[in-house]
């Protein structure tokens, strides 16, 4: 386990049963009266806000009348036609600045936006459907691989099975889901819903994952590129960013990723080491996570700290406040300077430096102070494990900077390699992005495979099902 | 405070609010709850010979809008389920108990004289202020020969009318139904009958809505339904026309109306009165709240006669009555067109689908680089039919603002476009 660095740690106070209390939903679920209210305040906005910012383009207007009509199916699956992963992004999305800002209901003089997160989870939630949603087209006899069953890879594997295509995903991890299953807040997804979430979309069929499948390691594109007939890399970001400190490697320090990985996947969480003091160094969704759920375990004193300002934390406005609810001492305007070491060399706190903005230059102001901590937890971004994509082939893909890049259809570079989720350039690093990327790839994939045998052929076009 | 007290056809009451002939007013202790909590008066649940109605059960069912709020409601009740004698001697003691409060008897009999001259000394003798007869009642009675039987019928309305008037002294009130083509022909007929007052409308024959696992309609009475007679806020736009009609029909103009059908605050009180009622009775709201939505009605309506000017409510009665008109003496020449206030525009782009799909797309769609919309209102196309008003969720955003045309009035009968104009003016 990644937190082995922490093992010399006491654990937390309280039994498992106790604890787990403390990550339950953190956003309880509506019941169908608070639904059938919630849905009532929906106007059925015409050219809806809500849907256009959707990234996965939802048509929420339409599913939230059908919530309020009584056609809870009707509802869930006008949800999953565009987002397959619809359970899960109702519960990770940041719908305070996408479909809930965008609602109409937000005007001055409306009061608050109609809950569309909620709301979407509820028709997920209690859908009863006899079967799986979506048929299988005629098979193309065509078999395609997926890298990574993250939220990109696992779109793109169920858009390309419905599409009649056969596809292997490769991935890396013992369990499916990616995001969902090792690196969102436990109180975002409880019930093990990203597994559930994954065994329903795999119902549809024709879809095999291979764990355990690193690529660039028992995994090579090359291999792939000769083995299939088109590719999808849904690589989502593996490796966490390096605050560049001596001490870095030292226990104590480590990456907020892997503690909630290893918290997610915990089965007694008594059992997790805790420091009573504990520093998060970042602004995101996960650092809060981390913060937050570190506290909730029972660590005395959570500090967060930022280099910036509140206003430009990428963690919304709702996250910083689940924070403050939590207890989370939040420290801005101060950047990290030294790892402080006790004599057995673990984390003994952090040294920091004020900085500001001078003349609109943001620097360091040389002023310092200290924090003691038993642990310190990066969370100031995840990058593309360059491992993967190392083999003389990868190397041949063109990048916008650390990512991938792709053309418009997320096409790569190399003819039938294509790209989408965290690892491309387009878009923000949100779930519902990287879900429509892999739908949108699967489109691009099937189509490109289409034309290129209606070209061999040159026999006429037959439209699927 | 303005004066809220009233004379309806030579009967005094404190405040126009009685409560309509119905379930709430069946017995003695419903109404005194109903008199404890200011209402001037009551229209007892409708009297028959004895041996009693039977009811079934179950009996109600409603209407619900978006917010299971009950829009209208409906019920398969019969008239009162208690014998004549508890009836009258209740009536007696709670007249006596309250002076100040009106008791009109709600009356329903077979279309036999005898019958008639029969009861009505005994009602008399109870001391209540007049009867109404029940022309109305649209479910169970009718097959019985009664209720809405009748009222659908001028000559017999004229002809109990005229038994009532020879057996008793009270005042008589002839309740209609609106199950019929013309109102105005029934209430034509209780004034040559010679009606005191006419009150409308009784309950309009529905059924609400189904179960569509058992397939059938509602109220369920084991595993069948019938129609209802329809109440409720849902039909006061029925009951409102059918006031006006009888308020400015020549025939029947000045005879004094009861004005009954979805009244659930003072502001629909309000609004059946300057259509002629002199009264007001209400039933469903009070059945859905209690009685005590009485003093929310008796404060708003005081107040918006003070805001007013008006020092009493008989300054108010009628007062719409003469701008209620028919179709062809309308202004052809008035126009209005919509206004969108773009500060309170919410954006939700409903007026433009509505009038885009189903109007005179007369509401553009603009769309600026950074992908806000704004909706504007393409005057030449615009022709004041009210739609966008209606489906702007922000009351007061779209409003439809009277045009300077600087042509004078001209009605239909006027109107160079009618091919029968001259005709038509004839004959006015």
């Amino acid at each position: 386990m990644m937190i082995e660095s922490l093992k010399y740690m006491p654990h937390p106070k309280e039994a498992n049963a106790a604890l787990a209390e403390h990550f339950t939903d953190l956003a309880p679920a509506l019941n169908a009266r608070k639904a059938a209210i919630e849905s009532s305040r929906c106007l059925y906005c015409y050219d809806a806000p809500c849907t256009r910012i959707c990234p996965s383009d939802i048509d929420v207007a339409s599913f939230i009348r059908n919530i309020h009509d009584g056609n809870v199916n009707g509802a869930a699956v006008g949800i999953l036609k565009q987002n397959i992963l619809g359970g899960s992004c109702a519960r990770v999305c940041p719908t305070e600045i996408l479909c809930e800002d965008a609602c109409v209901r937000n005007h001055d003089a409306e009061g608050q936006p109609v809950k569309i997160g909620l709301l979407q989870r509820y028709a997920i939630d209690n859908m009863s459907l006899d079967e799986h949603p979506f048929k299988r087209f005629p098979s193309t006899g065509r078999k395609i691989a997926v890298v990574g069953a993250g939220p990109a890879g696992l779109s793109c594997a169920h858009r390309l099975a419905m599409l009649g295509n056969d596809v292997v995903i490769f991935e890396a991890r013992e369990k499916s889901g990616g995001l969902n299953e090792y690196g969102i807040a436990k109180y975002k997804l409880t019930d093990n819903f990203a597994q559930k979430e994954v065994d329903f979309l795999l119902a549809i069929g024709g879809i095999e994952i291979r764990h355990g499948q690193t690529l660039g390691g028992n995994v090579q594109l090359k291999d792939l590129h000769t083995q299939y007939d088109a590719v999808f890399l849904g690589l989502g970001l593996g490796a966490s960013k390096q605050l560049g400190l001596t001490g870095e490697d030292a226990p104590g320090l480590l990456a907020a990723v892997d503690y909630i990985a290893a918290l997610r996947q915990a089965d007694d969480l008594s059992q997790l080491p805790l420091p009573a003091r504990a520093i998060v160094i970042g602004a995101g969704n996960t650092a809060i996570d981390m913060a937050v759920q570190i506290q909730r375990l029972g660590a005395e004193e959570v500090t967060l700290v930022y280099r910036r300002g509140f206003e430009a934390m990428s963690a919304t406005e709702h996250e910083q406040h689940i924070a403050k609810e939590n207890q989370v001492r939040m420290r801005t305007w101060a950047q990290p300077q030294q790892v402080l070491l006790d004599e057995a060399g673990r984390v003994r706190g952090m040294r920091f430096e004020k900085t500001a903005m001078v003349d609109g230059r943001f620097g360091g102001t040389g002023e310092t102070f200290e924090i003691a901590a038993d642990a310190i937890f990066k969370a100031i971004g995840q990058s593309m494990d360059e491992t993967g994509i190392s083999d003389p082939l990868a190397k041949t893909l063109k990048r916008d900077g650390e990512k991938i890049h792709v053309d418009d259809r997320f096409r790569t570079v190399l003819p039938g390699i294509y790209a989408g989720g965290d690892c491309v350039a387009p878009g923000q690093d949100l779930t519902v992005q990287a879900v429509q990327h892999g739908k949108l790839a699967a489109h691009a994939i099937h189509e490109d495979l289409k034309s290129m045998t209606a070209s061999i052929t040159a026999a006429p076009k037959v439209e699927a099902a | 405070m303005a004066d809220l007290s009233i004379e309806f056809c030579g009967i005094k009451s404190i405040n126009p609010f009685w409560l309509a002939s119905a379930p709430p007013t069946d017995k003695a202790y419903n109404v005194v709850r109903a008199f404890e909590a200011g209402w001037g008066g009551v229209v007892w649940k409708t009297l028959g010979e004895d041996p009693a109605a039977v009811n079934v059960s179950s009996r109600y069912s409603a209407h619900y809008g978006k917010n299971r709020e009950v829009l209208g409601f409906n019920n398969i009740e019969l008239i009162t389920d208690r014998s004549l004698d508890i009836n009258l001697r209740e009536i007696t003691q709670v007249k006596k108990d309250w002076p100040d409060r009106v008791i009109i008897v709600s009356l329903m009999l077979p279309c036999e004289e005898k019958l008639w001259a029969d009861i009505l000394p005994l009602v008399e003798a109870t001391g209540a202020d007049g009867i109404e007869l029940n022309f109305g009642c649209p479910h169970g009675m009718p097959e019985r020969g009664m209720g809405a039987a009748v009222g659908q019928v001028p000559e017999y309305v004229e002809m109990v009318t005229r038994w009532c008037k020879t057996h008793s002294k009270l005042p008589v009130i002839v309740k209609l139904t609106p199950n019929i083509t013309d109102v105005r022909a029934p209430a034509r007929a209780a004034k040559a009958g010679g009606a005191d007052a006419v009150s409308l409308i009784n309950t309009i024959n529905s059924i609400t809505h189904l179960d569509l696992d058992q397939m059938v309609a509602f109220p369920v009475v084991g595993g069948a339904s019938t129609h209802g007679g329809y109440c409720g806020s849902a039909v006061k736009p029925i009951a409102l026309n059918m006031v006006a009609e009888i308020a400015r029909d020549p025939a029947t103009k000045g005879l004094p109306i009861s004005g009954i059908g979805g009244i659930g605050n003072w502001r629909d009180a309000a609004e059946f009165m300057a259509l002629g009622s002199g009264c007001v009775q209400v039933c469903t709201a009070a059945m859905l709240h209690g009685f005590r939505i009485v003093e929310e009605m008796k404060d708003g309506l005081s107040r918006w006669m003070d805001e007013k000017g008006y020092t009493s409510v008989s300054q108010f009665v009628g007062k719409a009555v003469p701008n209620t008109t028919d179709w062809k003496y309308l202004d052809m020449n008035y126009q209005v067109i919509a206004q969108i206030n773009q500060d309170d525009c919410i954006k939700c782009g409903r007026c433009y689908v509505a009038c885009e799909d189903t109007s005179h797309q007369s509401i553009a769609q603009l769309i600026d680089a950074a992908g806000v919309r704004t909706y504007e209102v393409i005057k030449e196309e615009c022709v004041g039919c009210n739609l966008c008003e209606i489906t702007c969720p922000v009351q007061g955003c779209i409003t439809m603002v009277p045009q300077e045309t600087g042509k004078p009035y001209m009605n239909w009968t006027q109107d160079p476009r009618n091919p029968r104009a001259e005709k038509v003016a004839e004959t006015v």
